[in-house]
């Protein structure tokens, strides 16, 4: 039982990551990762999300109707994405202006329907909520991680508190903006899958085709 | 799914229905709604107070930090009670007889009586509607405003972004400017609420020797050697959108459709 538990908590982290493994969730990974604190909360705010939502959803897993299952996990999710999104403008007004639609937009990330609908419908509710821990701490490592690289490269802060002196205050840095722009997050996201898939090699998929390899008498 | 024989709750008879029974699948879809309804809407009631307190305070913080007046450890409340609050007639630039205290612009705005439908060739600020009265805060020194706020508002790349602009005593010379809310991308053109770059519209001329308006932001950097220098600031870069909004808010605000005839107004009674 409790290498069940801290496979389900830990699995999603590197091994299983809904991000890097899954591809799942990258929209909001693109949009929030320009500074770590904005990356911080979302990070925050995911996680409370898919854990309650899988613990709520398996606690009443027995009497979903099939037909209307995907309705009722999406109903489910956003009442808590709501609650959140008032509890963060009540008490973390600044970061909640900041974040803006990003917080609403939870509701539509593939990782919280993802673990509904494939761990907490067949899971019980402690299980359910502890996978939706792990899931969501798989997804604010990579949050994390982007958001690093992001705001220092593209700022030279961290957390706000500048780290490298940038060339328009005088310092010697001179930010990358493109760091700034969403483009920067799939290439550090790419980075990552890679860094990720060489150092654990049964991450890697199979190709989907296979190179034909061309004889020389055919070209002919 | 369908083995689902155990009764385990109150609602033991529903409960034992298969799950694809019809009458279940509607009997659970409806107190699922009411659940989730009770929970969003005794949050939001719950919530409220704080969420309107917090906008107040950042509203109140806005104008004073865009009249230079916000320090790290004021009260804001104290500091705010300086302000003489005055509500303006935008079309007459006269001064109109509405208690300050109830009057909200934002809400009037949206509401046809206390606001007028702009033209398309006028709505450079893309507001759609704009209200009849506009809110000022006057800081006086004696009888004579030394500072002036002036809350504007137009569209960006992404929303409405909803800021101050602060005048010196001779309603031309900008004190500042400071958006308090928008939602443009962060790093680009959520870059309005840079220090540095708002510290460049301090000191800038709105108007020209003739009463023109003038003030734009433009793309790339100021030259200071070129004349008309005092009426510009640098735009954004990677915010082209958002530098070109903010331009034609403040504009919109400034020009003769906005806060065009109250200034002009106090402009003579300052050369007086």
């Amino acid at each position: 039982m409790a290498s069940e538990i801290k496979s389900t908590v830990f699995d999603p982290l590197v091994d299983n990551n809904p991000i890097t493994l899954q591809v799942l969730g990258v929209c909001s990974a693109l949009a929030v990762t320009t500074n770590m604190m904005a990356a911080l909360i979302m990070s925050i705010a995911l996680t409370t999300v898919t854990a309650f939502s899988s613990a709520i959803i398996s606690s009443i897993r027995n009497h979903i109707p099939s037909s209307i299952r995907i309705i009722v996990q999406m109903t489910i999710i956003a009442s808590l994405v709501i609650i959140v999104d008032q509890l963060l403008k009540a008490y973390a007004y600044e970061a909640s202006k900041q974040l803006s639609v990003f917080v609403g937009l939870i509701i539509t990330n593939c990782i919280v329907l993802g673990r509904a609908e494939a761990y907490a419908m067949k899971n019980p509710p402690v299980m359910s909520f502890l996978d939706g821990i792990g899931n969501g701490l798989g997804y604010s490592l990579i949050l994390m991680v982007v958001g690093f690289f992001r705001e220092l490269l593209g700022a030279g802060k961290l957390f706000g508190h500048q780290i490298i002196p940038v060339a328009n205050e005088g310092g010697w840095y001179i930010p990358n903006g493109l760091m700034l722009l969403p483009p920067s997050a799939f290439f550090v996201i790419g980075l990552l899958i890679w860094l990720i898939r060489s150092l654990k090699k049964e991450q890697v998929e199979p190709a989907d085709y296979q190179i034909h390899q061309v004889h020389r008498t055919e070209v002919l | 799914m369908t083995e689902n024989n155990k009764n385990q709750g109150f609602l033991g008879n529903l409960l034992s229905l298969p799950n694809d029974n019809p009458k279940k699948t509607i009997i659970v879809a409806a107190l699922l709604c009411l659940v989730c309804s009770i929970l969003v809407s005794t949050s939001a009631v719950i919530f409220k107070p704080q969420q309107q307190a917090n906008k107040a305070a950042d509203i109140k913080k806005n104008i004073l930090a865009v009249t230079g007046l916000l320090t790290e450890d004021a009260d804001v409340d104290t500091l705010f009670e300086q302000f003489e609050i005055k509500v303006v007639d935008l079309a007459t630039g006269d001064y109109a007889d509405i208690d300050p205290a109830t009057y909200d612009q934002r809400k009037a705005a949206a509401d046809p009586t206390q606001s007028i439908e702009l033209p398309a060739d006028q709505d450079i600020a893309g507001i759609g509607r704009r209200a009849k009265f506009a809110t000022v805060y006057l800081l006086k020194d004696g009888d004579k405003a030394k500072q002036i706020v002036l809350p504007i508002h137009g569209y960006g790349l992404w929303s409405t972004l909803y800021g101050f602009i602060s005048f010196e005593a001779d309603f031309n010379t900008v004190g500042g400017l400071q958006f308090y809310a928008h939602a443009e991308t962060p790093g680009l053109g959520g870059e309005v609420d840079n220090p540095k770059w708002r510290k460049q519209w301090q000191g800038k001329k709105a108007f020209n020797d003739k009463g023109e308006l003038k003030i734009e932001v433009i793309r790339g950097h100021v030259d200071f050697k070129v004349a008309g220098a005092e009426h510009q600031i640098d735009g954004l870069s990677g915010a082209t959108l958002t530098s070109r909004g903010v331009s034609n808010l403040v504009n919109y605000w400034l020009g003769k459709h906005g806060f065009g005839p109250y200034l002009k107004k106090m402009r003579a009674e300052v050369e007086k």
